[in-house]
Order: C-alpha cells, then sequence, then structure tokens
C-alpha cells in the first residue's frame, strides 16, 4: 500500500471521499442558533407578560419574527445533524436505521414547513384578528 | 512492571472525571432538546398563530391549569419539571457546545484547564436555569 498522491495526503479524506463536512456542519449550525437562542431567552424575560395579545404582537414585529425564524431553520439544522449521529450510534439494524433516518429527514422538513408557515401568519396578521 | 513508557489505555482501569460528565451530557442535553424543545417551540408558535383558545390549551398544558384535578394536576406538575429540565438542557448544551469551539481549536487540553472549564459548564448551567427562572417569576 502506497501513500497516495500528494494532492491525496493534502485533502487528507481517504477511502471515505468524505469526513469533515458533517462535523463542520453542525459547528456551524450551532453558532447560528446562538443569537437567537438569546434573542428569545432575553424576550421571554423582557416582554411585559407572556398572555396571547402580547405575544402575538411581539413575534409579528420583524426583528421578533425573525429572530424566530433564524432560531427555527438553526435549531431544526442542528438537531437534525446531531439526532443523526445519536441514532448511526444506537441503531445497529441497517433498515431500522435507514428507516429511522429517513424518518428524522422527513420530520426536520416537516417542522420546518409547519414553523415557517406559522411565522408568517402571525407577522401578515399581528393582531391575530383574520 | 516498571516501566517509564506510557501505557495503553484499559478498559477497566481510568478514573471518572468532570470531563466525561460533560461529555455525556452534551448527548443527554441534544436529546432532551430534540424530543421536548422543539416540540414544545413549534407547539408555541403554532399556537400563537391559530389564535387565543389555541394559545390558551397551549399554556393550560405546558404551564398553569387553572381547574387542575386529578390527570390535569398531574400532568402540570411533570409539565412544569420539564420545563425546567428543558431550559437547563438549552444552557448545558450552550455551555458545553461553547467550550467544544475552544476544543476544536486545539485549546483546554491540559488536565487542569479542561477540568476547570468542565466544572463551569456543570455548575454554570444550573446557576444560569435559576437564574433565568427566577427572573422570569419574579418580574
Amino acid at each position: 500500500m502506497g501513500n497516495g498522491t500528494e494532492l491525496g495526503r493534502v485533502r487528507g479524506l481517504g477511502s471515505a471521499h468524505s469526513g469533515a463536512h458533517h462535523w463542520w456542519q453542525e459547528r456551524l449550525s450551532g453558532a447560528l442558533a446562538l443569537i437567537p437562542v438569546a434573542f428569545l431567552l432575553a424576550s421571554l424575560l423582557l416582554l411585559p407578560d407572556l398572555g396571547y395579545r402580547t405575544v402575538r404582537e411581539w413575534a409579528a414585529q420583524p426583528l421578533p419574527a425573525l429572530a424566530l425564524a433564524a432560531l427555527l431553520l438553526s435549531s431544526l439544522w442542528h438537531n437534525r445533524l446531531g439526532l443523526r449521529v445519536f441514532i448511526e450510534d444506537y441503531a445497529h439494524v441497517t433498515s431500522n436505521r435507514i428507516a429511522i433516518l429517513v424518518a428524522l429527514d422527513v420530520l426536520t422538513y416537516a417542522a420546518g414547513l409547519y414553523g415557517l408557515y406559522a411565522l408568517v401568519r402571525i407577522a401578515l396578521s399581528p393582531t391575530g384578528a383574520a | 512492571m516498571a516501566t517509564k513508557r506510557p501505557t495503553a489505555p484499559h478498559l477497566q482501569i481510568w478514573r471518572w472525571g468532570p470531563h466525561m460528565t460533560v461529555s455525556i451530557l452534551h448527548r443527554a442535553s441534544g436529546t432532551i432538546l430534540a424530543v421536548v424543545g422543539l416540540p414544545l417551540l413549534l407547539w408555541w408558535l403554532g399556537a400563537i398563530a391559530s389564535g387565543p383558545e389555541a394559545y390558551a390549551t397551549f399554556t393550560q398544558w405546558v404551564w398553569a391549569g387553572e381547574d387542575g384535578n386529578g390527570l390535569q394536576a398531574v400532568v402540570n406538575v411533570l409539565a412544569k419539571v420539564a420545563l425546567v429540565v428543558t431550559t437547563w438542557a438549552l444552557f448545558e448544551h450552550t455551555l458545553s457546545g461553547l467550550r467544544h469551539y475552544v476544543l476544536d481549536m486545539g485549546a483546554g487540553y491540559e488536565i487542569t484547564t479542561n477540568k476547570r472549564w468542565s466544572h463551569v459548564v456543570l455548575i454554570g448551567a444550573p446557576l444560569l436555569t435559576a437564574a433565568f427562572w427566577a427572573l422570569l417569576l419574579l418580574r
């Protein structure tokens, strides 16, 4: 066995042809979630109350709406990557593993659609009146 | 064996350290956020979008059951515990994640430094959880 080509060694990917992508995305999505998480926690503390009217009018404003969308997308992305590792570690039967991983992707997609639709509804009608 | 050479790691000869606790809690807290945190966030957003009745149902189940008796009362106590545990998981996972960014840069592996920051995560998360709930409930 040789050591491969110079270029191959520089890339450092080995025979799997990939490696750090998942790891890097996990770091990136985690960092992206930091600011909207802080925004949500601060907002929960700073809002005068957490009743329906207050929360709806708050969530309909541009900055909170964007922050909630950012929270939704970054945490769903981060969650998909993290749970994927969890499933790969503990689901040992190949067919089960594939089925659960597909279910995770479908659920993530559905959750994203649901959350974004809810946020659009809120943003377009700050008072909740149709 | 009187040898100064490094010995291979052995499955049965090791001592528990705080970094191990942080490591497994990172996975545990991440799983709590996945199973409880995200569904709660989605339910909350959906309830806000749906209207006052849906929002009342959400708060009734998640936080304040007004006419709590029987099952509703039990659910309310469990839900409050779940909510506090979920906020702890958020702080634990965030602090532990920040520690990972430092470790990823190749820093913080010296045994004393590593243990110190592990302790900071383990103590910091409950403290932040307590501070958050204190601020939320006492405002």
